[in-house]
C-alpha cells in the first residue's frame, strides 16, 4: 500500500495515496473540479487553467521546522496568494483546498471568458452540442457576458477533413491538446501536431493518408468541444435524441464494451437505425477506448442483402419456403439411418448457439468442428490467463511474451494495454518473424524464420542459443508473473498447434499459471472462439476430408467455400448442406437448406473473450422480419429430434450451460449484469472529466476460472515438439497474416473504411521481388492449389527475404502457409 | 324581476356580437399563435438549419427533424447544415410557441392561421414542403447553386436581437 495522505477539500477530510493530484482526490470525495485539458489516463499539462483552486499548505516554523499552530491549537494553513491548477498539483499531508470560494470562482469565470473569446457560437449545428464540456462548464461557471469584442473572433473555414474519418473545426478548438497528447502518449501514433502558436494555433496532421491511426475515433470522445467529430456521425442526430443500448464488439477476441446510439429515422423509412458506436467503460477490457474498426464496423446490419426467408433447394434452385418445410426437410435428413453429421461452427456464434448446436450434433453422434486456424483452446481453458487478471495491474515484476502476433492488427486494444504494461515496467519480449509495432516497447526482440515459432519458444525454455535468446529466457524466468500471448502470424492450424504446445510447456515449467496475471492468452481471430472450444468445438486439421465424407454438414457463421476453393470442392461432395447465415455467401449458394439468422446486434447472447471473460450483450435493434437466432433454430431442430433443447430465451440456455460446461458454473445472466467499481469515475453528466464515453451501467462480465485456478488436475497432453517437416515444393512460400481492415463480410459494408482496407497484394522483400523481376505495383497471376488469382505486389524491406505475406480474409484463399507459382502480368499496351 | 327583464330587453335590442364565420373573420391578436411557418431569407435560402432545438424544446414531442449537409452545389440554408426532414404533428402540437423561442435563426414562426382539419391522423403531420413559406419576389427556391465561400455561417449575427 502506498503512503496515504490526508487533506481537506472544501471542509471534507479526504485520504488518498501520496502523489494523487488534487482533481482526482476531490473527485474521490465527490467534489468536481472542472477541467478541460486534464484526462485521468494522461499526464497532466495544466494548459487550460480551468481547474484553478485555492491551495493552502501547513505552515512550518523556519527555524525549528515544526508546524505552526493557531491559537486554538489547529495547524496554521498559509494560502498561496494566487490560484493553483488542481490538475498538476499533487496532494500534500495537511493541505487544504478550497474550490468554491469567490476567488476560485472568479478565476474560472475569467478563464472561460478567455476561452470563449474565439469560440464560435454555433452550438446549434455542432455535433458535440448537448454533450459538450465547454457548454456544460460555461453553464455552471461561465460569465453571462463577454467583455471581448465580438468582431475580433478568429474565423477559419469550417470543417477540414483530417483523413476520411475525422473532421476538424479549427474555430471550435480550445487548444487543450488532448488529441495531440492522446496520439503521442496513449496510442503512439504521433500523427497530430500543433501548428503555429497563441491564437493562431491549429491542429494539423502530417501523415499520409491523413490522421493515419486506428484509434482516431477516440480523439472525438475526449475532445471537450466539437473541434474533432467523426464523419460517420456528422449531422446524424443530436445526442439527446438517441437511445443507448449496450453491446459487445464482435470484431475480435478482445470483446470491447460499447454503446450503440439508436434512433428511428424518416430517412431510413421509419426504421430504427444505429447512429454511432461509443465506448462503454470497462477497466478490465477496453478501459475507455475503442479502435476504429469497432467504432465504424456496424454498418453491415443495415446492408440490403440480408437473407430473410429459409431457402430450400428444389430442382437445383434455392427457393424460399416456410420454416416448417425447411425444418421438415432437415429432420428427414437427420433421421435417416447412419447419417454422418458434421457441424462446422464459426467464432461469431454465441455460447448459447454453440451449446445448442453441440447438443443437436451430439444426439446424432456428429463431429463438432470449429472453423478456425488457431489451436490451443483446450490449453487456454486449463492454464489460460488466471481469474482476476487485468492488463492494468501488470507492470514491474511481470514478463509478457508475445509470440507470432502482430497485436496492433490482430487485437488493437490488447496492443494498447500490453504497451502500457511495458511502459509501467513489465518485461516485454516480442518474438516474431517480422518487425511489428510492439517491438518499439519491447525489452527483448527475437526474430525467427516463419515455421520456427515452436522451436523459438523451446529455445527460450532451454535458454540456449544466441545471446538475445539467453537474455530473454533469463528475463522471462526471473519475473514474478509470466504471461504468453500467442497469435497466428504466418501460421496455419498445424503450426499453431506446435506453437501453443511449446508455449504451454514454457508456462508450466516456469510455474506461470493458475494465478492472476499469469498464463496463456490466445489472440483469436473471432470474438467467441474460446466459447466454441468450451462448448466442445475443435478445429479439424483435415477439414477437407471431413466435409467430403459427411452425409450432412451443418455450417453456421462460416463461409468455407468463399474462403477456400478446395473446401468448396469438398462441399460439393457432401450430400446435404445446411447453412445458417445472414448473407448469401458462397457456401450458402451451395447449400441444400439455408436458414436466415439474426445479426449479433439484433439479438441477445454471451461471448467469451480471449481473456475468458464472459460478457453479455442485449438486443440493440429490433430484428428485421424473418431471421431467427441460431440458438432458436438449433433448438427447434433439436426438439424435432426429440431433445429438450431450449428455444425460448438465451437466458434459459445459459442456465443449462452453467450446469453442464466446466468453468461456467457461476455464469448467469443476472451475474453478468453486475457492475464493478471503476476508476476513473466517468458519467454522462460531466463529459469534461473523461470524455463522452459511457459509464458501465450494464455489467462488466465475469472472467471464468481456468482448470489451474480451480486446482484441478491438468491434462495438457504431450507437450512434445514435432520437428516441422520441410515441405518440398517449388515456388514462393506465402504465409497468412492478419490485417485489421480486411475484406471480411462484416467490414465491407462500412463505406467509411473503404479507403483504409488492406490492399490486395503479396507483400514481399525487394530481394525476393528481384528474383522474379517484379516491381512495386505490378500485377501478378498467382497459381494456388489449382486456382489462378490476380494479385498486386507491394515491396516492403521489413518482411523476411524468403517469403511473401498475404492478409487473411482479403480475397486470397489462404489458411496456412502454401507454396505458389507466380507469373507477372504484362499490362496491355494502351490502344 | 323587472330588473332582470330590463337587462334582457336591453341586450335584445343591442347589435348582435355574433360574426358570420366563415364569411366574416375577426382579426387575430398580434401575439396569436397559429400554424407554424418555416421562414426564408430574402435570397430564398431557408432560415432553418436543422439544429432540432425546437424538437428538444417541444413539450408535446410534436416536432421531428433530421439534418443533412449543405454543399455549394445544392444549398438549402446558409452554413453547413440544413433540415432534410422537418415534420410537425399538428394533432400533438399545443401551440405553446416554445419552438419559436428556442429557434436560433428565427426560422420557425407561429402565424395566424388557425383553420386546420384532418381527415386522418397521417395528414395531421405537416412536412417541410407544407411548412416552408414560398420564396418572395424573384428569388430562387432551394436548393440553390451558390458560389463557394459565400454562405459559411449557419447562425447569423443578429443586428438588433429582439426577445
Amino acid at each position: 500500500m502506498a503512503d496515504m495522505v490526508t487533506l481537506k477539500i472544501d471542509q471534507q477530510i479526504v485520504t488518498v495515496p501520496a502523489g494523487t493530484l488534487i482533481v482526482n482526490a476531490a473527485r474521490k470525495a465527490g467534489i468536481n473540479i472542472p477541467v478541460f485539458c486534464y484526462h485521468p489516463k494522461m499526464e497532466p499539462v495544466g494548459m487550460c487553467r480551468m481547474c484553478l483552486v485555492e491551495v493552502g499548505y501547513p505552515q512550518r516554523d523556519r527555524v525549528t521546522g515544526e508546524l505552526v499552530k493557531n491559537e486554538d491549537g489547529t495547524t496554521k494553513i498559509s494560502f498561496a496568494p494566487k490560484l493553483e491548477t488542481g490538475c498538476t498539483t499533487p496532494v500534500v499531508e495537511g493541505m487544504e483546498v478550497r474550490t468554491t470560494t469567490e476567488k476560485s470562482n472568479e478565476g474560472r469565470k475569467a478563464i472561460l471568458e478567455f476561452i470563449l473569446t474565439s469560440h464560435p457560437l454555433d452550438c446549434p449545428i455542432c455535433d458535440k452540442g448537448g454533450e459538450c464540456a465547454l457548454q456544460d462548464l460555461t453553464m455552471l461557471h461561465g460569465p453571462g457576458k463577454s467583455r471581448f469584442i465580438y468582431d475580433d473572433k478568429k474565423l477559419f473555414a469550417k470543417h477540414v477533413p483530417l483523413g476520411e474519418m475525422i473532421l476538424l473545426d479549427r474555430e471550435r478548438c480550445i487548444q487543450c491538446g488532448l488529441c495531440v497528447r492522446f496520439q503521442h502518449e496513449v496510442v503512439d501514433d504521433p500523427v497530430l501536431h500543433f501548428y503555429q502558436r497563441g491564437r493562431s494555433l491549429e491542429i494539423r496532421t502530417y501523415s499520409e493518408p491523413g490522421f493515419d491511426s486506428i484509434f482516431s475515433g477516440n480523439t472525438t470522445d475526449i475532445c471537450p468541444v466539437g473541434a474533432l467529430t467523426t464523419v460517420d456521425f456528422h449531422f446524424a442526430a443530436r445526442p439527446w435524441e438517441m437511445e443507448r443500448d449496450p453491446s459487445i464488439c464482435a470484431h475480435c477476441a478482445v470483446g470491447c464494451n460499447l454503446i450503440y446510439n439508436i434512433r428511428r429515422e424518416a430517412k431510413s423509412g421509419g426504421k430504427t437505425v444505429i447512429k454511432r458506436a461509443m465506448p462503454r467503460q470497462n477497466e478490465f477490457v477496453n478501459e475507455l477506448w475503442l479502435c476504429d474498426k469497432g467504432r465504424l464496423g456496424y454498418h453491415y446490419v443495415a446492408a440490403a442483402e440480408r437473407l430473410t426467408q429459409p431457402l430450400l433447394r428444389k430442382d437445383e434452385k434455392l427457393v424460399p419456403v416456410s420454416w416448417e418445410e425447411a425444418y421438415q426437410r432437415v429432420e428427414d435428413k437427420l433421421r435417416a439411418e447412419q447419417v454422418r453429421l458434421v457441424t462446422l461452427a464459426g467464432g461469431r456464434l454465441t455460447n448459447e448457439d454453440l451449446f445448442n448446436f453441440h447438443q443437436l450434433n451430439q444426439s446424432q453422434n456428429g463431429k463438432a468442428v470449429l472453423y478456425s486456424q488457431m489451436a490451443g483452446g483446450d490449453l487456454t481453458a486449463q492454464i489460460g490467463l488466471g481469474k482476476g487478471s487485468n492488463f492494468s495491474d501488470m507492470g514491474k515484476g511481470t514478463a509478457i511474451l508475445v509470440v507470432a502476433s502482430d497485436l496492433h492488427e490482430e487485437a488493437p486494444l490488447w496492443w494498447l494495454r500490453v504497451k502500457q504494461a511495458a511502459q509501467r515496467g513489465a518485461i516485454l519480449i516480442v518474438a516474431n518473424a517480422r518487425p511489428t509495432r510492439l517491438d518499439k516497447f519491447a525489452n527483448h526482440v527475437l526474430r525467427y524464420e516463419y515455421g520456427q515459432e515452436a522451436a523459438t519458444i523451446n529455445a527460450l525454455l532451454d535458454g540456449k542459443g544466441k545471446d538475445e535468446f539467453t537474455q530473454a529466457a533469463k528475463a522471462f524466468s526471473e519475473a514474478e508473473n509470466g504471461l504468453v500471448i500467442y497469435g497466428s502470424d504466418g501460421l496455419g492450424l498445424n503450426g499453431s498447434e506446435q506453437l501453443v504446445k511449446a508455449c504451454a510447456k514454457l508456462l508450466v515449467e516456469r510455474g506461470y499459471y493458475g494465478k492472476p496475471n499469469n498464463g496463456l492468452l490466445a489472440v483469436w481471430d473471432k470474438p467467441n472462439i474460446q466459447g466454441a472450444w468450451d462448448m466442445g468445438f475443435h478445429p479439424d486439421r483435415n477439414l477437407k476430408g471431413t466435409l467430403r465424407e459427411a452425409d450432412v454438414a451443418m455450417i453456421a457463421a462460416a463461409d468455407p467455400a468463399g474462403d477456400n476453393p478446395i473446401l468448396a470442392q469438398a462441399l460439393e461432395e457432401t450430400d446435404f448442406v445446411i447453412v445458417f447465415e445472414m448473407f448469401m455467401t458462397e457456401t450458402a449458394k451451395m447449400a441444400d437448406v439455408v436458414f436466415p439468422v439474426q445479426a449479433q446486434i439484433e439479438r441477445e447472447g454471451t461471448y467469451t473473450s480471449g481473456e475468458r471473460r464472459v460478457q453479455r450483450f442485449d438486443i440493440v435493434l429490433p430484428h428485421i422480419e424473418g431471421p431467427k437466432s441460431d440458438y432458436q433454430i438449433a433448438a427447434q431442430l433439436g426438439r424435432l429430434m426429440g431433445l429438450s433443447t431450449e428455444d425460448r430465451s438465451p437466458v434459459l440456455v445459459m442456465n443449462k450451460i452453467n450446469e453442464k460446461v466446466k468453468g461456467y458454473q457461476e455464469i448467469t445472466y443476472s451475474r453478468l449484469a453486475e457492475r464493478a467499481e471503476q476508476w476513473p469515475l466517468i458519467s454522462r453528466a460531466d463529459s469534461y472529466y473523461a470524455g463522452t464515453g459511457y459509464e458501465n451501467e450494464y455489467g462488466v462480465g465475469i472472467q471464468i476460472s481456468s482448470s489451474a485456478d480451480r486446482g484441478e488436475e491438468l491434462s495438457l497432453g504431450t507437450l512434445i515438439l514435432v520437428e516441422p517437416q520441410e515441405e518440398v515444393a517449388t515456388g514462393i512460400k506465402v504465409v497468412p497474416v492478419t490485417a485489421l481492415y480486411d475484406r471480411g463480410q462484416l467490414i465491407q459494408p462500412s463505406q467509411i473504411l473503404a479507403k483504409r482496407l488492406t490492399p490486395q497484394v503479396l507483400l514481399m522483400h525487394p530481394v525476393l521481388s528481384k528474383k522474379y523481376q517484379l516491381q512495386d505495383g505490378d500485377q501478378i497471376k498467382v497459381k494456388v492449389a489449382g486456382n489462378e488469382i490476380v494479385s498486386g505486389v507491394k515491396l516492403d524491406a521489413d518482411v523476411p527475404q524468403d517469403v511473401a505475406l498475404v492478409a487473411r480474409s482479403n480475397g486470397f484463399p489462404i489458411s496456412s502457409p502454401v507454396f505458389v507459382q507466380i507469373q507477372r502480368l504484362v499490362p496491355e499496351p494502351e490502344a | 324581476m323587472l330588473k332582470g327583464l330590463f337587462t334582457t330587453l336591453k341586450i335584445a335590442l343591442e347589435k348582435p356580437v355574433t360574426t358570420q364565420y366563415p364569411e366574416q373573420r375577426r382579426p387575430v391578436h398580434t401575439r396569436f399563435k397559429g400554424r407554424h411557418t418555416l421562414k426564408r431569407y430574402e435570397n430564398g435560402l431557408e432560415k432553418c438549419i436543422g439544429c432540432a432545438l425546437c424538437a428538444a424544446a417541444c413539450p408535446a414531442d410534436a416536432i421531428f427533424v433530421e439534418a443533412s449537409e449543405n454543399t455549394d452545389e445544392e444549398r438549402y440554408s446558409p452554413g453547413e447544415r440544413y433540415a432534410s426532414t422537418y415534420e410537425i404533428n399538428m394533432l400533438r402540437c399545443i401551440f405553446c410557441g416554445f419552438c419559436e423561442d428556442s429557434c436560433p435563426t428565427e426560422a420557425i414562426v407561429l402565424g395566424d392561421q388557425y383553420e386546420m382539419s384532418f381527415g386522418d391522423r397521417h395528414s395531421s403531420i405537416y412536412t417541410k414542403e407544407l411548412l416552408l413559406e414560398p420564396v418572395s419576389g424573384d428569388a430562387e427556391t432551394t436548393p440553390q447553386k451558390t458560389k463557394p465561400g459565400e454562405f459559411t455561417r449557419s447562425v447569423p449575427v443578429m443586428q438588433d436581437p429582439q426577445d
